[in-house]
């Protein structure tokens, strides 16, 4: 710090201030609460933690989180791209409303979103009845769990995708074209690799987002141990069980999961980043 | 000069060609359909699910959903927990933004990754932290009851959840808006020996105003529709210490479905002003941004 001042010649003030009020309230909202994580857990005994990691309910449970949130995250990807590109490259009616529409899962509390989806996905559902005749249940099964981290996901990779694609220079396609590059061949050569690093972040962002995912999915899931029950849930039903020292392995096992993908996600906007400066 | 005639020169061979620069009308409007398909079954639908679930048994139904005793005080409780969270946050956001955009110091980077660290984080895992070191069995959990104190399943417990989850949104939106503005305004004010207050009042706070109320537009948006955190800290008890979100859960769990989306509606309502003042905001903001770029 005392290397930093003597480099740069402070002349604004509230440098000291704000610093620390910012760092004295991150430690206590933020960084003492999570370090509880570490504490309690530590103190648990090692055959515990792991009757804890090894029982099969949790692998289960652990099992159904990170696939669904993977099928989730493919599904918003491919959407999340093509509406993307619609919204900035098209115009047709009532664009503006959908470009605005699609921020709605960031403003509906996730609650009611899964009660609303699970009212459309259920037997007696809207969509749920077309497909309750032959047999295959959407709610209350791997698919209602999965449809509901769409829901979650999908602003992540439009609003990451939009703005790349936007900046994206037209005249490169067009030298393609005169090059006589057919517009998929334009697509995959030219602007899809300009696409991927954020493709990756939005990827990345929504399946963060799904793992930890609770409000929505727990309507939709049907919670049975084994099939449709989430690792979320299981730390809540370990919590009523006042089994503090098995709710904190799951979430900290969870934690450490999602602090790779956010190392990840740093990563790859950082090459995106970097990418942009390059060009 | 030379770069217009060439790039008119480039789209004249294109016309030559069949032009591919944009697809053929067919597949606009089958990529533009599909678009407008998923949008619709995804986030249309269940918007409308809502309102017509919860007026489905009629208005006399639905207006006694909402005004029963338990969701009003459902509601008091949720929009004290808002004032309180939002505020906090709102502070520490102008404070970190100031402090990380307009002052050169290490471990920044760092800062930045542990600013982000609550979005990283299951709402049930937001919650259980506090359950651990405030519950009966956590650290202070005997301290507590000493002297007849709660945090969790109470007051305090649901506003320390809300404030963890709703903690980056406004530093969030801040950060990379002062960024980009650099501290040369500011630092012009200094030298011209205004005091800090007054930089901030007369030059900071116009130049980020619309970046500030979009931060805290979203910071409100969550902290009242915070659902899986207050859910682990609150206890569920009835007309005490039971949110919006999970007054709806009570009521969708008892099978009163009418008035469980009944409920939900007035958070719908909540999530759509929220969109159009987003909305709204963000056009603000460009314009201001786009005449600041003029000025320069």
């Amino acid at each position: 710090m005392r290397h930093e001042k003597a480099k740069h010649i402070k002349v604004l003030p509230g440098f000291g201030i704000t610093l620390g009020f910012s760092i004295f309230y991150l430690s206590i909202i933020v960084l003492i609460p999570l370090a509880s994580l570490f504490v309690e857990t530590a103190s648990a005994s090692w055959a515990k933690i792991w009757a804890t990691i090894a029982d099969p309910r949790v692998v289960a449970s652990l099992r159904v989180t990170f696939l669904s949130s993977f099928y989730a995250a493919v599904i918003n990807v491919i959407f999340g791209l093509l509406l993307a590109w619609v919204l900035v490259r098209y115009k047709f009616p009532g664009k503006k409303l959908i470009d605005g529409i699609i921020d709605l899962p960031f403003a509906l509390p996730t609650a009611v979103a899964g009660i609303a989806l699970t009212a459309i996905y259920s037997e007696n559902g809207l969509i749920g009845s077309l497909f309750a005749p032959f047999g295959i249940k959407m709610a209350y099964s791997q698919f209602g769990i999965t449809i509901a981290l769409i829901f979650i996901g999908l602003p992540f990779v439009v609003r990451t995708v939009q703005p790349v694609l936007q900046e994206l220079d037209q005249e490169i396609e067009e030298a393609a074209v005169t090059l006589g590059a057919y517009r998929w061949r334009t697509f995959r050569a030219v602007i899809l690799p300009e696409l991927t690093p954020a493709l990756w972040t939005g990827f990345a962002l929504a399946f963060a987002r799904a793992i930890g995912e609770y409000g929505s999915v727990v309507f939709i899931a049907g919670n049975m141990p084994f099939k449709t029950e989430i690792a979320p849930l299981l730390i809540m039903t370990k919590l009523e069980q006042f089994d503090y020292a098995g709710a904190t392995t799951i979430a900290l096992l969870m934690l450490c999961i999602s602090f790779v993908m956010l190392l990840v996600i740093n990563f790859l906007q950082w090459r995106s980043q970097r990418r942009v400066i390059a060009s | 000069m030379a770069g217009a005639t060439t790039m008119v020169g480039s789209k004249e061979a294109a016309s030559a060609r069949p032009r591919h620069v944009t697809e053929t009308a067919p597949f606009r409007w089958i990529w533009i359909t599909l678009a407008l398909l998923f949008v619709g079954l995804i986030l249309i639908l269940p918007l409308l699910t809502v309102i017509i679930e919860g007026l489905k048994k009629g208005l006399e139904v639905y207006f006694a959903a909402i005004t029963e005793p338990d969701a009003v005080s459902a509601l008091k409780l949720t929009l004290i927990v808002a004032v309180i969270a939002v505020p906090l946050n709102t502070l520490f956001g102008v404070a970190a933004a100031w402090a990380i955009t307009k002052f050169q110091f290490r471990g920044k980077n760092v800062m930045l990754t542990l600013i982000d660290l609550p979005f990283a984080v299951s709402p049930v895992i937001s919650g259980l932290v506090f359950v651990l070191i405030f519950g009966t069995r956590g650290w202070f959990g005997p301290l507590l009851e000493e002297y007849h104190l709660q945090v969790v399943y109470a007051l305090p417990g649901i506003i320390l959840a809300t404030t963890f989850v709703t903690f980056p949104f406004v530093a969030r939106e801040l950060i990379p808006l002062m960024q980009a503005q650099g501290p040369q305004e500011e630092e012009a004010a200094a030298s011209l020996g205004a005091k800090g207050w007054q930089i901030f009042w007369h030059i900071t706070l116009p130049n980020i105003k619309w970046g500030l109320l979009y931060g805290v537009i979203l910071c409100n948006a969550r902290a009242i529709g915070e659902f899986g955190a207050v859910s682990v800290v609150s206890g569920h008890i009835r007309g005490e210490t039971n949110t919006l979100p999970l007054h709806i859960e009570i009521l969708y769990n008892e099978y009163q479905f009418s008035a469980a989306f009944a409920v939900a509606s007035l958070l719908v309502l909540l999530a759509l002003i929220t969109l159009i003042a987003k909305s709204a905001v963000e056009k603000r903001q460009q314009r201001l941004a786009a005449s600041q770029k003029s000025i320069n």
